[in-house]
């Protein structure tokens, strides 16, 4: 039996070669890279439209961390996950605060952050009477602050992940129950990959999260303590 | 607490203990800043750097960075210094030693007695008064050889992790990875992929995988799955075909405690890869993960710079004679090393460091996409790392990680380095290397290969 070398480079996104003869890699391939590097390279820098996402979710409020600037959040992760002094927000005690966050990946959220909330929504009561806030230059643990600061039960932040070359603008979800500045990212409830390339779609997500909402009502706790055992379990993002 | 003290243009700079010494005496590195520990100036560092170089070697086995008596990473340091190999130093100041190291009197030989009596903190202080080619000139003097399946480490060698990683850890895509690296040469260092799911079954069948692959095409070579030693340790009791115990490790007591292990378990783990016995012409059984910055980003740094903290954790891994160690040198992101020139220096560091005590030292030459670096700098480490004589490098397919999501080298890169510098792989897989090709190489037998590996039924 013959397979040809396409057939055996389908059964994985790496960009396998399968041809040792002519060692130096071939232009085309090395233009191909370029381009990926380049639209992971922009989408960190990309700004976020958030007119665009206010059409699709409606009224957003929006906050920002310390951090002033794209520069000054890649270089102090620590300002990304305070509230700028200035931000101010209403403790009107939720049972859910949703925090959209730019990340890493701002054309992620664009992207997938709408027809998420959209399909929560649809599905979880909490979602539908969420304040929803909009956070410029923001880390994950920023939504333990603005949960923190409304007094909600619980925060979903959804936020830009680190672009890859493959997919430049893959969102990730985070559910934490109790938000309050400092608690441990083990007390978190991760979701992530959602994107259109081979991703969890937005709709497969709100699913997820749903489920998670629900449990961490019930149960009054998310991260190692709240399982996920909805129907199918994405692998999470991990170093080497 | 000493205090010391370096005057630059008439100006007198006071540090008050060592760590303070050290941190402002290194070169510039996001993390330090972050940190809030680095030189405030130009001159501040300059400063720093005449103070260290006036500074007895003694002083590090009497004033600790880490308190001794909170933390097991400083007093294994301590507790295992050879005072007998540390005598022809006894007297140097670190200005001395750097001559030294320069000198003819370093050569491979002596700096292999030598080892035992550096300490971690001795390695760090010395490197921060080189500049990058010092740090090439001393690590090529140095030879480090390791083996378990193949011997590694020799003169003229240059050796490659095969990391062949897949997002959804699916058998077929990895062995096509696999056969990609196997193509160009790679694998002799391990063939080692990083689960996309850290569980045990996954864990477990991956290694299958993995075993399967290596035996039934009698690659000489060892295998490895990335995931937890206490992963590793639970399903070497269940006989899963483990080569190589992998973890990842740092500098400090509370930072290994955030990656879940102690020294305890690492003694535990080694005993029990040793008892497996699985080697031919070597037990080097370990293999450690580390990089700069790792105690910072845990929170468990204790106001030392990055750089003295990672050659701290090359003291947890001589501790239990590792076939392979390497520093993920460019993984860790912005925050730590801010763009192509941090990377490329703390490469030559960590392999400097690595090697002046005695560990089999190789670097993932890599970067992420939020870093101000591309591979063009990843060309530069790599030369480089080659001329130093490094262990071995990470490659993998088209130098992009589609399960990690970062860029390290690619097999061709791999190429390029043994076409210009003449370097081989281990001899064991040059042999195996050498039969395939008279055999008309891996693709030409296709099916036979392939079905072997598993890509055919």
């Amino acid at each position: 039996m013959i397979v040809s070398p396409a057939g055996l480079m389908g059964l994985t996104p790496a960009r396998v070669r399968l041809d040792a003869a002519g060692t130096p890699l071939p232009l085309s391939r090395l233009l191909a890279f370029q381009e990926d590097h380049a639209s992971a390279r922009d989408a960190i820098f990309e700004p976020l439209d958030w007119a665009g996402i206010e059409t699709a979710v409606g009224p957003l409020h929006h906050i920002r961390s310390q951090a002033r600037n794209r520069q000054e959040y890649l270089r102090r992760p620590d300002l990304g996950r305070k509230l700028h002094p200035e931000v101010t927000i209403a403790p009107s005690a939720p049972d859910l605060a949703i925090v959209l966050a730019d990340g890493l990946s701002p054309p992620a959220l664009a992207l997938q952050a709408p027809d998420l909330v959209r399909a929560l929504r649809n599905s979880c009561p909490e979602a539908r009477q969420a304040p929803v806030f909009a956070a410029s230059e923001a880390r994950v643990a920023l939504g333990d602050a603005v949960g923190h600061a409304a007094h909600a039960k619980m925060v979903l932040i959804l936020i830009g992940e680190r672009p890859g070359l493959t997919v430049s603008n893959s969102m990730g979800a985070y559910l934490t129950y109790a938000p309050r500045p400092g608690i441990r990212d083990s007390a978190r409830n991760c979701v992530s990959n959602i994107h259109d390339k081979g991703g969890l779609s937005a709709q497969e997500a709100a699913a997820r999260l749903a489920w998670l909402i629900e449990m961490a009502q019930a149960t009054g706790q998310t991260g190692v303590g709240l399982k996920d055992a909805s129907p199918g379990i994405g692998a999470e993002i991990q170093g080497p | 607490m000493g205090t010391y003290s370096g005057i630059v243009q008439g100006e007198r700079f006071t540090f008050d203990g060592l760590a303070r010494l050290l941190a402002v005496a290194t070169p510039e590195k996001s993390g330090d800043q972050l940190a809030g520990i680095a030189a405030s100036s130009a001159r501040e560092r300059v400063a720093a750097r005449r103070a260290l170089a006036d500074l007895p070697l003694r002083t590090f086995l009497q004033e600790a960075v880490v308190p001794y008596e909170s933390d097991d990473v400083t007093r294994l340091i301590i507790d295992t210094h050879d005072e007998r190999a540390f005598a022809p130093f006894a007297a140097m100041c670190v200005g001395d030693l750097r001559d030294w190291l320069l000198g003819e009197q370093a050569n491979t030989a002596s700096l292999r007695a030598a080892a035992p009596g550096l300490t971690s903190e001795m390695v760090a202080a010395v490197s921060k008064l080189m500049r990058n080619q010092d740090l090439i000139r001393v690590a090529r003097k140095c030879e480090v050889e390791t083996a378990f399946r193949n011997s590694l480490g020799r003169k003229g060698q240059l050796s490659t992790r095969l990391q062949p990683n897949h997002p959804a850890d699916d058998p077929r895509g990895i062995a096509v990875a696999i056969l990609d690296g196997l193509l160009f040469g790679a694998g002799d260092a391990v063939i080692g992929i990083n689960p996309a799911t850290d569980n045990l079954e996954n864990g477990y069948s991956l290694m299958c995988v993995l075993d399967d692959i290596r035996g039934s095409l009698g690659i000489p070579t060892q295998t490895c799955v990335l995931t937890h030693v206490t992963n590793a340790l639970a399903l070497l009791e269940r006989n899963a075909p483990i080569d190589l115990i992998f973890q990842s490790i740092a500098g400090t007591q509370d930072a290994n405690d955030g990656f879940g292990v102690s020294l305890e378990i690492l003694q535990e783990a080694w005993e029990a890869g040793l008892s497996a016995g699985r080697g031919t012409v070597g037990q080097n059984v370990m293999y450690f993960e580390t990089g700069q910055g790792a105690a910072l980003s845990a929170d468990a740094h204790h106001g030392v710079d990055q750089q003295t903290l990672e050659a701290r954790a090359y003291a947890v891994a001589r501790a239990y004679d590792p076939l392979l160690v390497n520093t993920v040198v460019g993984f860790i992101g912005p925050e730590y090393l801010y763009d192509g020139r941090q990377i490329i220096r703390a490469g030559l560091e960590d392999h400097f460091c690595g090697k002046l005590l005695g560990l089999p030292m190789g670097v993932d030459v890599c970067y992420t996409n939020h870093v101000q670096a591309d591979q063009d700098d990843m060309d530069v480490l790599a030369t480089l790392l080659t001329s130093a004589g490094v262990n071995f490098l990470i490659t993998v397919p088209g130098a992009d990680d589609p399960m990690l999501g970062y860029q390290s080298l690619g097999f061709e890169d791999l190429a390029y380095l043994r076409e210009t510098t003449g370097l081989r792989a281990a001899p064991e897989f040059e042999t195996w290397l050498e039969a395939m090709r008279r055999g008309g190489g891996l693709l030409a037998g296709q099916s036979a290969v392939l079905e072997d590996i598993g890509l055919v039924a």
